[in-house]
C-alpha cells in the first residue's frame, strides 16, 4: 500500500527534517551569539570573562557537556544537508527543462539562494572551527580566546570573510525561519504577520551582534590590554 | 417509429415511487458482469458514471477533455434550485413542479418535471455530504437566494460558482471509484459513432485525441451525457469544445432527435466586440436582482456617454412593459424585449447590439460596499473583459445562446429509441419544455446522474443478458471503418477555407434566421443555405496536418460538419413548428409583442427520425397531456 | 479605445512527447486590442492552417476562466504578467505595439508536454482520486441541514475549493511543487465537517500519490500564490503540512485482525 511509504521518505517528511534540524541550528546560533556578547565585558582580576565562559563550555559535566552539544549539532547539521540534497535532487528532477526566461513575482533572492547561502555557510563553518578551535590562519593561543578572537578580527581579510558569511547567514535565516514555521504549519492570519516580524528580529539580533564584533575589533573597540 | 413515453400511471405524486417498486432489479452479485458506457463527464455524465459504479456495474466513462472536471457544467455561475423549503416561504414539490412547466411553456411532460421537483431535495443533501461548499448563514444552515424570477427562495449556491462547485463534488465522487478501479475513465477521447447490436447500443467507437487512435468499445448499455449543441450558432455562452456528435451520431444511428429548434437565448451576456470574437461570456443572471435594464428613449443618445443621458430620457423597458416581474423577468422574455429594442435602433455599444443594465440605484440604495460584496466577482471578470467599469459606467450586455432544450428523445427511463441507449441532461430533450428557469440545468442534470439513470439502467439490464460482446462483431467494425473513412475524406479535401471559417458562416446564418425570432421566410431562406455550406465545407475545408496525431484543427472540422447538418434539422423544427413557445418565438405568431402558442395543435414533442442521407428526416409526435396543470397563458407583465 | 498592434511570437513547437521542441516565431498582425489573447492564437492558427502548416496547439475550453483547461507560460509567467487572470481572460490591450510574447507549456516533469503548449495533466486526477474525496455514495446523505457548518468556516472551504485545477502553481513553482493544488483539496475537505472522517488517510495518501507523479517539494517561495488566477492561499499548504505531520504521527497501520 501507498501509505507504507514512510515519513521520512517523503517530500513533506524531509521538509519536516529541515525545519526541526533548523530550529536546532537556529537555537545554536543565537546562544553563540549571546556567549560571545561576553567579549564586550571588562576584564574581572585580570580574567577575560569570555575565556572564563570557554572553560566552563569544556569543563560542564565533566567535559562531556561540550560534547553532547557538538554530537547534537553534528547530527542536526548532518540531517540538514542531507534532507537539502535530497529535496534539491527532487526538485531539480521536477523540472528537467527549464524555462525561457522565467519571472518572479513573489519569490525573493534569498529563497531563491537558499542552496547557495547554505553551502558557504557550511565552508564558513569548516574555516570557523579551523580558525578558533584548531587555531589555524591567524595567531593562536590554546585557551585564550579573547586574544584569539581579536587577533584573529584584526586581519582585514579574515573580518570581511566573517562578514560576509554573516550576510550569508541572514538571507539563510530569515527565510529558514518563515519556512520551517509554515512547514511545521505555524499558519494563522492573526499571527501570519507576526511570524514574519518574528524571523526578522532574530535574523537581525544574530547577525547585527555578530557583525559587531569583527567590526569592533576593526575599529579599535575592543582590543588587547 | 413508435415513441412510447412509458410513463407509469397512478397519480402524479406516486407514479416516480409507484415506478422504482415496479422496475426490475439486477442481483448485486451479477451487476459487475454489466458494463457500462458514459460518454461526457459532466453533472449528468460524471454523477451517473460514479453512482452506476458504487451500484456495482462496471463503467467506463470518456470525456474529451484532458480531465472530467473541466465539463462545461463548471461555468454555471448561478446556483441550483431545490424544493426544501427551507425559507419557509411556501415552496413545496408542487410548486417547483408547476414554476418549472410553466417556465417550459407547458411542452414538457409532467410526469418528468414532477420527479425532478421530488428528486431536487435529496441533490442539495447528497451534494452537501459530498463536501460542495454552499453558501451559509451565521447559524450554519444552508443560504438560499430568489433566482430567474422565481417568486420563492429556493436556489442554493457556492458564490458565484454554483456548477463548479457541484461538478467538482461529482468529479471527486467520480475520482474515488476510478482509484478503486470502478470506473476506467478514458480522457481526450472524443466519440465519433455509436455501435448498434441487433437494434440495441452496444458501443461507440472513439478517437483517442493524443494519438488519433480510432478504437472501439464495447459494453451492455451506453449513456450520453455530452450536453447541448448552441456551438451550432458559433457564438455562444458554450465552451469552445461543447459539440452535437455524439448525440448526432446516435442520431443517426436511429435516436430520434426531440425539439431541436428549443434554444435559450440567455440576457445578459458581454456584447460582441468584433469578427474576432470566439465565444459570449455569460454574467449571472443574479444581476438582474439589483441592475436596472434601459436603453435611450431616442435613438440620437445612442452615441452619447451614458452618464449624459438624463433620466427622464432613459426607457427602462423591461419595468414598463412588465411591472410585476421587471427586471427578473425569464430569459426568453428579457432576451426578446432587448432585441426588440435594438431591432428598433435604440441599441447602444458597437453595431448597436447592446443594452445597459445599471448598478447605480443599487449603489446609492445599498453603497458600493454591499453591491461589491454581492457582485465583486462579476464586476471584476466584467471589467477584465471589456475595460469598463461596472462602479461608474453602466455594463452593456446583450442575449447570446447559452442552452438547448431540444436534445434526444427519451422515455420516463431517460431511453432513447434505441433499447441501451440512455441519454442525460442537456444532451435529452426532456424536461425544460421550450424554455429553462434559472438554476434548473443543474438541477436537471444531477437529477438525472444520481437519482433516475442508477435505477432506470437496471430495469433495462435486468432483461438484457450480459454477454461480454467484443469489438470483433462486424457491426463495431463497420462503425469504426466509417469514423477512419469520415476522417480521411475531411483530411483529403485539402481546399482553401477553415473549419472556422465555416463555422462562423454557419453560425451567422442561424442566427440571423433561427434565433432569438424567427419567421418562415428566415427559415426557408436557412435551408436553402445551409445545404450550400455543407456542400461547399465537403469541397473547400482545409484541416491540415494528419489524423494520427493530435489535431485539433481535425477535432474541430468532425465538430462542424455534424453542426452544420444538425443547424439544418433545427431550422427544419423550427419551420414546421408554427407556434411560438418559450425559446421558440414565431414572429408570425404573436400577441401585442408576447409569444402565442398554440396548445391546440403544438401541445406536442416533435422527434425527428433520421431517413437516410439525401433524405428528409420524419417529424414524428408525442402528444403532451395536462392532467395537473391548466394551460395557462405565460404572462409575467 | 480599440487599437490594433503587430506582434512577434516566440513560440515553444513540440510535435509530440518525444520530440526535443524548439523555438519559432511567427508575426501577428494587425491584432486587435479587444481580443483576448486566445483569440490572438484563434488568428495567428488561421493562418498557419492556410499556409497548410500545423497550427499551434494548446488547451482552451470554457474561455471564462474556470474551466482550468488553458493554460500556457506567456513572457515567463504562468497564464501572463495579469493577476488572478487566466489565459483566455487575459486581453491584448495588456501589449503594447511590438512587443515580442514567448510562449512556453508548463514546465514539469509530472506534466509531459503533449504537444507545444499542451501538457498531460493527469496526474493531477490520479492526486485527486488517491484521496481528493469524501465518501459519500449516491443516496447515503441526511438532509442537508442537519449538519450546521459555522459560515466562516464554510467560506474558506469555498476560497480553497475555487481551485480550477489549471497547473499554473506548478509551473510558477521553482520547484515544480504542487503542493498548493494538494492543500487547497485537503483544506476543502478539512475544512468541513464532513471530510473529517478520511482526513487522516486523505492526507497521507494524496501526499504519497503527488511525490509518486514526480512533483517538486514546497521550499515556501510563494510563487504558486501569485501565479494563481483564483487567488488560493498559502495557508492551504500550511494546512496541508499541520494535516499531514498530524497523520504522520497518529496513523494506525492496518493489521490483518485483533489491533486497537
Amino acid at each position: 500500500m501507498k501509505r507504507e511509504a514512510s515519513f521520512l521518505n517523503s517530500s513533506i517528511g524531509m521538509k519536516v527534517i529541515m525545519a526541526i534540524t533548523g530550529i536546532m541550528l537556529v537555537g545554536f546560533v543565537v546562544g553563540h551569539m549571546a556567549g560571545n556578547l561576553q567579549i564586550y565585558l571588562p576584564a574581572h582580576d585580570g580574567v577575560r570573562p569570555l575565556d572564563d565562559y570557554a572553560v566552563f563550555l569544556r569543563t560542564m559535566l565533566h567535559g562531556g557537556g561540550i560534547w553532547i552539544a557538538r554530537g547534537g549539532l553534528i547530527v542536526a547539521t548532518a540531517l540538514h544537508v542531507w534532507a537539502a540534497v535530497r529535496l534539491t535532487k527532487m526538485n531539480r528532477d521536477a523540472r528537467p527543462v527549464a524555462y525561457h526566461a522565467p519571472v518572479y513575482k513573489a519569490s525573493t533572492l534569498a529563497s531563491r539562494t537558499m542552496r547557495v547561502s547554505g553551502a558557504i555557510l557550511a565552508i564558513f563553518v569548516v574555516f570557523h572551527i579551523l580558525h578558533f578551535t584548531v587555531g589555524k590562519f591567524t595567531p593562536f593561543e590554546e585557551g585564550k580566546v579573547y586574544q584569539n578572537v581579536v587577533t584573529g578580527f584584526q586581519v582585514p581579510w579574515v573580518s570581511g570573510f566573517y562578514i560576509l558569511a554573516m550576510l550569508c547567514l541572514a538571507s539563510h535565516l530569515r527565510h529558514g525561519i518563515w519556512s520551517l514555521m509554515q512547514t511545521l504549519g505555524f499558519n494563522h492570519p492573526r499571527y501570519n504577520d507576526l511570524r514574519l516580524k518574528l524571523a526578522t528580529a532574530i535574523t537581525a539580533l544574530v547577525v547585527l551582534v555578530n557583525i559587531s564584533f569583527p567590526l569592533a575589533v576593526l575599529f579599535g573597540y575592543v582590543k588587547l590590554s | 417509429m413508435e415513441l412510447k413515453s412509458n410513463i407509469p400511471d397512478g397519480p402524479l405524486e406516486q407514479k416516480w415511487d409507484k415506478h422504482r417498486f415496479d422496475m426490475k432489479l439486477v442481483n448485486p452479485a451479477n451487476k459487475r458482469k454489466y458494463k457500462v458506457i458514459v460518454v461526457g463527464s459532466g453533472l449528468a455524465g460524471a454523477a451517473a458514471a460514479a453512482s452506476m459504479a458504487e451500484l456495482g456495474y462496471e463503467v467506463e466513462c470518456f470525456c474529451y477533455q484532458d480531465s472530467p472536471r473541466r465539463a462545461h457544467s463548471i461555468a454555471a455561475q448561478g446556483g441550483i434550485n431545490a424544493a426544501k423549503n427551507y425559507r419557509n416561504d411556501g415552496d413545496s414539490i408542487r410548486r417547483l413542479f408547476y414554476d418549472t412547466i410553466k417556465g417550459g411553456d407547458f411542452r414538457a411532460r409532467e410526469a418528468n418535471v414532477y420527479r425532478l421537483a421530488q428528486v431536487s431535495v435529496n441533490i442539495i443533501d447528497q451534494c452537501v455530504a459530498q463536501g460542495v461548499p454552499f453558501a451559509r448563514e451565521y447559524g450554519g444552515l444552508l443560504d438560499n437566494r430568489s433566482f430567474g424570477g422565481a417568486q420563492v427562495s429556493r436556489t442554493f449556491y457556492a458564490k458565484g460558482q454554483t456548477g463548479q462547485q457541484l461538478l467538482i463534488g461529482a468529479y471527486q465522487a467520480l475520482e474515488r471509484q476510478i482509484g478503486l478501479g470502478k470506473v476506467k475513465m478514458h480522457t481526450r477521447h472524443e466519440m465519433q459513432e455509436l455501435i448498434v447490436v441487433d437494434g440495441k447500443a452496444r458501443g461507440i467507437v472513439t478517437r483517442d485525441m493524443v494519438t488519433g487512435e480510432i478504437e472501439s468499445h464495447m459494453a451492455d448499455a451506453v449513456c450520453l451525457g455530452t450536453g447541448g449543441y448552441g456551438n451550432a450558432f458559433y457564438l455562444a455562452t458554450y465552451a469552445k469544445g461543447c459539440n452535437g456528435t455524439a448525440i448526432w451520431r446516435a442520431y443517426k444511428k436511429g435516436a430520434a432527435f426531440g425539439n431541436p429548434c428549443y434554444t435559450q437565448i440567455h440576457p445578459t451576456c458581454i456584447p460582441v466586440t468584433g469578427d474576432h470574437q470566439s465565444k459570449l461570456t455569460l454574467m449571472s443572471e443574479s444581476l438582474r436582482n439589483d441592475g436596472r435594464v434601459w436603453v435611450p428613449k431616442k435613438a440620437e443618445d445612442c452615441g452619447k456617454k451614458p452618464s449624459e443621458i438624463k433620466e427622464e430620457d432613459r426607457d427602462y423597458y423591461l419595468e414598463r412593459k412588465y411591472p410585476s416581474f421587471g427586471n427578473l423577468a425569464p430569459r426568453d422574455i428579457s432576451s426578446r424585449a432587448a432585441k426588440q429594442v435594438c431591432d428598433a435602433g435604440l441599441g447602444v455599444g458597437p453595431g448597436g447590439r447592446g443594452v445597459y443594465l445599471d448598478f447605480q440605484d443599487a449603489i446609492n440604495r445599498l453603497g458600493a460596499s454591499t453591491v461589491a460584496a454581492k457582485y465583486g466577482n462579476l464586476f471584476e471578470m466584467y471589467e477584465r473583459i471589456t475595460d469598463d467599469n461596472p462602479y461608474k459606467t453602466p455594463m452593456r450586455i446583450y442575449p447570446a445562446v447559452h442552452y438547448t432544450m431540444g436534445g434526444l428523445w427519451v422515455d420516463y427511463n431517460l431511453m432513447s429509441t434505441i433499447p441501451g441507449l440512455f441519454v442525460l441532461g442537456e444532451a435529452n430533450f426532456s424536461d425544460h419544455g421550450a424554455n429553462r428557469l434559472g438554476a434548473s440545468a443543474l438541477m436537471q442534470g444531477l437529477a438525472d446522474g444520481y437519482f433516475v439513470i442508477p435505477y432506470t439502467i437496471g430495469n433495462y439490464l435486468a432483461g438484457h443478458k450480459p454477454d461480454k460482446m467484443n469489438a470483433d462483431q462486424p457491426e463495431a467494425k463497420a462503425a469504426a471503418a466509417a469514423v477512419q473513412d469520415r476522417i480521411g475524406k475531411l483530411l483529403a479535401v485539402n481546399g482553401k477555407s477553415t473549419p472556422t471559417d465555416f463555422h462562423r458562416e454557419l453560425g451567422k446564418v442561424m442566427w440571423e434566421h433561427c434565433g432569438m425570432a424567427r419567421n418562415e421566410k428566415g427559415l426557408e431562406k436557412a435551408l436553402e443555405l445551409i445545404p450550400e455550406i455543407k456542400e461547399r465545407f465537403w469541397k473547400d475545408v482545409k484541416v491540415g496536418g494528419s489524423g494520427d496525431e493530435l489535431n485539433q484543427s481535425l477535432e474541430l472540422a468532425g465538430r462542424v460538419a455534424d453542426f452544420i447538418e444538425l443547424g439544418e434539422l433545427m431550422c427544419m423544427d423550427a419551420l414546421q413548428r408554427r407556434e411560438s413557445c418559450g425559446g421558440h418565438f414565431r414572429e408570425e405568431w404573436q400577441e401585442d409583442g408576447e409569444a402565442k402558442r398554440d396548445d391546440e395543435n403544438f401541445a406536442h414533442v416533435a422527434a425527428w427520425e433520421y431517413k437516410g442521407e439525401g433524405q428528409k428526416p420524419v417529424r414524428h409526435t408525442e402528444q403532451l397531456s395536462f392532467e395537473n396543470v391548466h394551460l395557462a397563458t405565460r404572462s409575467y407583465k | 479605445m480599440e487599437k490594433h498592434l503587430n506582434l512577434t511570437l516566440q513560440v515553444w513547437r513540440q510535435k509530440n512527447a518525444q520530440d526535443p521542441g524548439g523555438f519559432k516565431n511567427y508575426e501577428a498582425k494587425g491584432i486587435s486590442t479587444e481580443m483576448s489573447f486566445l483569440e490572438m492564437l484563434d488568428v495567428v492558427n488561421e493562418g498557419i492552417i492556410k499556409k497548410g502548416e500545423a497550427p499551434i496547439t494548446f488547451d482552451h475550453d470554457c474561455r471564462e476562466g474556470i474551466c482550468g483547461a488553458c493554460g500556457m507560460v506567456i513572457n515567463g509567467r504562468p497564464h501572463g504578467l495579469r493577476e488572478r487572470t487566466t489565459a483566455c481572460q487575459l486581453h491584448m490591450r495588456s501589449f503594447n505595439d511590438g512587443d515580442v510574447i514567448t510562449l512556453e507549456p508548463w514546465r514539469a516533469s509530472a506534466f509531459p508536454v503533449l504537444r507545444d503548449l499542451l501538457v498531460d495533466r493527469s496526474s493531477f486526477d490520479r492526486i485527486i482520486a488517491a484521496g481528493g474525496f469524501i465518501s459519500a455514495p449516491t443516496g447515503s446523505a441526511q438532509d442537508a441541514n442537519c449538519l450546521p457548518i459555522p459560515k466562516d468556516n464554510a467560506d474558506r472551504a469555498m476560497d480553497a475549493a475555487a481551485c480550477i485545477g489549471c497547473g499554473a502553481c506548478v509551473a510558477a513553482c521553482p520547484n515544480a511543487s504542487a503542493m498548493l493544488f494538494v492543500g487547497a483539496k485537503v483544506s476543502h475537505l478539512g475544512l468541513l465537517p464532513q471530510g473529517q472522517p478520511e482526513r487522516t488517510s486523505r492526507a497521507l495518501d494524496m501526499v504519497a500519490q503527488m511525490d509518486a507523479e514526480g512533483f517538486g517539494t514546497c521550499t515556501n517561495h510563494g510563487e504558486c500564490e501569485a501565479s494563481c488566477p483564483k487567488g488560493i492561499s498559502l495557508d492551504n499548504i500550511a494546512m496541508l503540512n499541520r494535516d499531514y505531520l498530524k497523520a504522520s504521527l497518529t496513523y494506525r497501520p492496518e493489521v490483518e485482525s485483533g489491533g486497537f
